[in-house]
């Protein structure tokens, strides 16, 4: 490997969290965002091609070494590491909804779920999920709400365009077309 | 309707700690709200959303919101009114010829479809979630030297912490009481004048032989510089007899 794919590789191992790509072209000064991606590319494409037990993944604007899903078992049953809970159904809907109507009110999240969403909104934001982003014209100037940094981490997303646009949903619902049920 | 019931019972054993993390939130183990349950009923009975046979729909909802504990399904119960609602809007009599009618079905049919989607989005977060659950990033720990300069750190809050903040001071605060603030000039010259003029008819005075009782602060203040300029310069002594007692002014001490 080249000496900044090194260099770039035990930045990588160090981290817990992903390394920004500006960073990693702070991390030697002399080094191109051009070089610094082919680096990346290098890494990766060893990781894959030698068999590897980790693999470079990009999240959130920043790159991450992540160990590969077929020895999560083996790893977790050593006790190793846990994997998170799982987020409940209603906690996924409240994202679901910020991540697409951002920056938006706890009220219009209610109007759309049929349900109150405060605590749910408050967990979120205690997990770092969501956070206030601003607030509202409206009555009592309502706090509006965004996803964070982490929520694309949380979901490996490297950005809000990767989840499938509002008109690439199916919305039909007639007969005609099976739903799994 | 037995199967709901069955599931309630589970849930309540199996995870007592989901309900801790929750508080108030109900939550059928199957369904996240009233459009969850209505939109599963939809699909069970195989029924067109756009021509929703509202009847038959309300009635199936009903059963289903039957078994949970109605205490706490506030939100399931107004989908229910509203259901019935709908349907009674739907018995009326249609008047004839107008073009205008509107299907009191159809603000449900597009709260349906738009939590459809968000259903759909629920299924591509929580696959992208699980992959990502599937894999461990290195645990770094913290170690406690980081601790050493923390007094250096920029101070970090989010915007809701400054909101709250904002909000917490507002309440507290009280009208602000607004001064006219005049300014006036100490005359400092003209007091040094007066207290050479008392000094000059007697030997020792005090305080209050010097400042009137009604004097006003700036006067005060203009008699008190003018003290210590002419105690500075030698034009007089001040005296204090014993401990809290009066100050006293002579003016014989030069020369």
């Amino acid at each position: 490997m080249t000496p900044l794919a090194r260099l770039l590789e035990a930045a990588l191992f160090a981290s817990a969290r992903p390394i920004p790509s500006d960073t990693l072209s702070q991390l030697d000064p002399e080094s191109t965002p051009a070089a610094v991606a082919a680096a990346l590319d290098e890494i990766r494409e060893r990781y894959d091609n030698e068999g590897h037990g980790v693999e470079l993944v990009a999240v959130s604007d920043g790159w991450q070494i992540l160990t590969r899903p077929e020895y999560t078992e083996a790893i977790e049953r050593a006790q190793l590491a846990a994997r998170p809970q799982r987020l409940s159904g209603a906690a996924l809907e409240t994202l679901a909804i910020v991540a697409y109507r951002q920056p938006i009110g706890r009220m219009e999240i209610e109007d759309i779920r049929g349900v109150g969403a405060g605590a749910i909104l408050k967990s979120l934001q205690e997990r770092g999920l969501v956070d206030v982003v601003g607030r509202g014209e409206g009555m009592g100037r309502p706090l509006l709400y965004g996803t964070t940094p982490l929520f694309l981490e949380h979901f490996a997303l490297r950005h809000l365009g990767e989840l499938p646009r509002a008109d690439e949903l199916t919305v039909a619902l007639r007969p005609a077309l099976p739903q799994a049920s | 309707m037995t199967a709901v019931e069955v599931r309630d019972d589970e849930r309540s054993a199996g995870q007592p700690e989901d309900e801790v993390q929750h508080g108030f939130i109900v939550e059928l183990p199957e369904f996240s709200g009233p459009l969850d349950l209505l939109l599963s009923l939809i699909r069970d009975e195989q029924v067109d959303i756009y021509d929703i046979p509202i009847a038959r729909i309300a009635e199936q909802f009903l059963a289903r919101i039957h078994g949970m504990a109605i205490d706490d399904a506030a939100d399931y119960l107004e989908m229910a009114a509203r259901l019935l609602r709908i349907k009674a809007q739907m018995l009326l009599p249609r008047p004839e010829g107008m073009e205008a009618w509107e299907d009191p079905r159809a603000e449900l049919v597009r709260r349906l479809l738009e939590y459809q989607q968000v259903r759909e989005v629920v299924d591509v977060l929580e696959r992208l979630g699980d992959d990502r659950r599937n894999r461990f990033a290195r645990s770094y720990v913290q170690p406690q030297v980081e601790q050493i300069d923390r007094d250096d750190r920029p101070f970090a809050a989010t915007l809701a912490d400054l909101f709250a903040a904002v909000d917490r001071v507002l309440r507290q605060a009280k009208r602000p009481l607004v001064h006219d603030v005049i300014p006036r000039a100490l005359d400092v010259d003209g007091a040094m004048k007066s207290i050479r003029a008392v000094m000059a008819l007697r030997a020792r005075a005090r305080w209050g032989d010097i400042v009137s009782r009604d004097a006003e602060p700036w006067q005060i203040l203009s008699v008190l510089l003018a003290l210590l300029e002419l105690a500075k310069s030698g034009e007089l002594r001040i005296v204090q007899p014993k401990p809290f007692a009066s100050m006293e002014l002579s003016g014989d001490t030069v020369s």
